[in-house]
């Protein structure tokens, strides 16, 4: 077996693994926000399609600058922390070794997938509302499309994290759909009693 | 000019990279370079082992920086097997 550097720092650090459990997390967090948005957009009526554009558009943006910037900060104390440790069992300085590179690279890597799952899942629920602005379609029905778009999406998420735990992948995926219909329930109920 | 034909090493390192990773890492280091790895001592955050290194010719050099730059240090130079200028 040859393991080229990157691959090397990859596999010390468990970078694969983390940035998975990121992308799960945050892209969950992005689906359901977005669910909940449109869900509420579509009890209250809501006609100005360009008003929910821009509402969820800037949570998604939002939702990307905090991904990114809380997952850089945790992720870089970890790997200091892990180093000072290594380092101290080792009795060596470390800063130019593999271990030292990866707690520098590795943050970033983490923070772009933490940062950009919700961000890329948002856009794409939100493609119904754009096309719908675009050809001037109705907007409770685009409402319900990007609704259908996001539980395909947060289907989609269980489905992954059936494939991850080798599980199977229908039930993992039907288990975060009911989370994600309870929440739209929730929503409704809420919505029509106000 | 020496030549090296074989090393023995007491390398402390990190658990990770595992054995595995970390004998193919050196012994990527040379075409007929063969590595044998034996984990002495196992640690909370390290592995004390004794790493065999067998050549025609071993830079302990690339091994050093090597062992090193996977976050491991050698201890010892524990045997050596050096071969003096071939006659001409």
């Amino acid at each position: 077996m040859v393991l080229n550097k990157k691959q090397l720092i990859l596999h010390v650090l468990r970078a694969r693994s983390i940035a998975r459990r990121y992308l799960i997390t945050n892209g969950f967090d992005g689906s359901l926000t977005m669910l909940g948005m449109l869900t509420g957009f579509y009890t209250s009526g809501m006609t100005e399609l360009s008003v929910a554009i821009s509402a969820c558009l800037g949570a998604a943006v939002a939702l990307f600058i905090s991904g990114l910037c809380s997952a850089y900060l945790s992720e870089k104390a970890e790997r200091e922390k892990e180093l000072r440790e290594l380092e101290q069992a080792l009795l060596v300085d470390l800063k130019e070794s593999d271990y030292g590179q990866a707690s520098r690279y590795l943050p970033i890597l983490v923070a772009l997938v933490n940062g950009l799952a919700p961000l890329l899942l948002s856009l794409v629920i939100l493609l119904p509302l754009f096309f719908a602005e675009q050809f001037h379609a109705l907007p409770s029905s685009s409402f319900i499309n990007a609704i259908v778009v996001a539980l395909i999406c947060i289907f989609s998420l269980g489905v992954f994290l059936g494939k991850i735990s080798k599980t199977f992948w229908l039930w993992s995926g039907l288990r975060t759909l009911i989370i994600a219909i309870v929440t739209v329930a929730i929503i409704l109920f809420f919505g029509r009693s106000i | 000019m020496t030549k090296t034909r074989r090393l023995v090493l007491d390398v402390l390192k990190p658990h990770q990279p595992n054995a595995l990773d970390f004998s193919s890492a050196l012994a990527n280091l040379g075409a007929d370079y063969r590595v044998k790895l034996t984990v002495t001592e196992v640690d909370k955050k390290t592995e004390s082992t004794i790493v065999t290194i067998e050549g025609s010719d071993i830079n302990f050099e690339n091994i050093k920086t090597a062992i090193e730059q996977m976050g491991a240090s050698v201890h010892s130079i524990d045997e050596v097997e050096v071969y003096g200028a071939e006659p001409t």
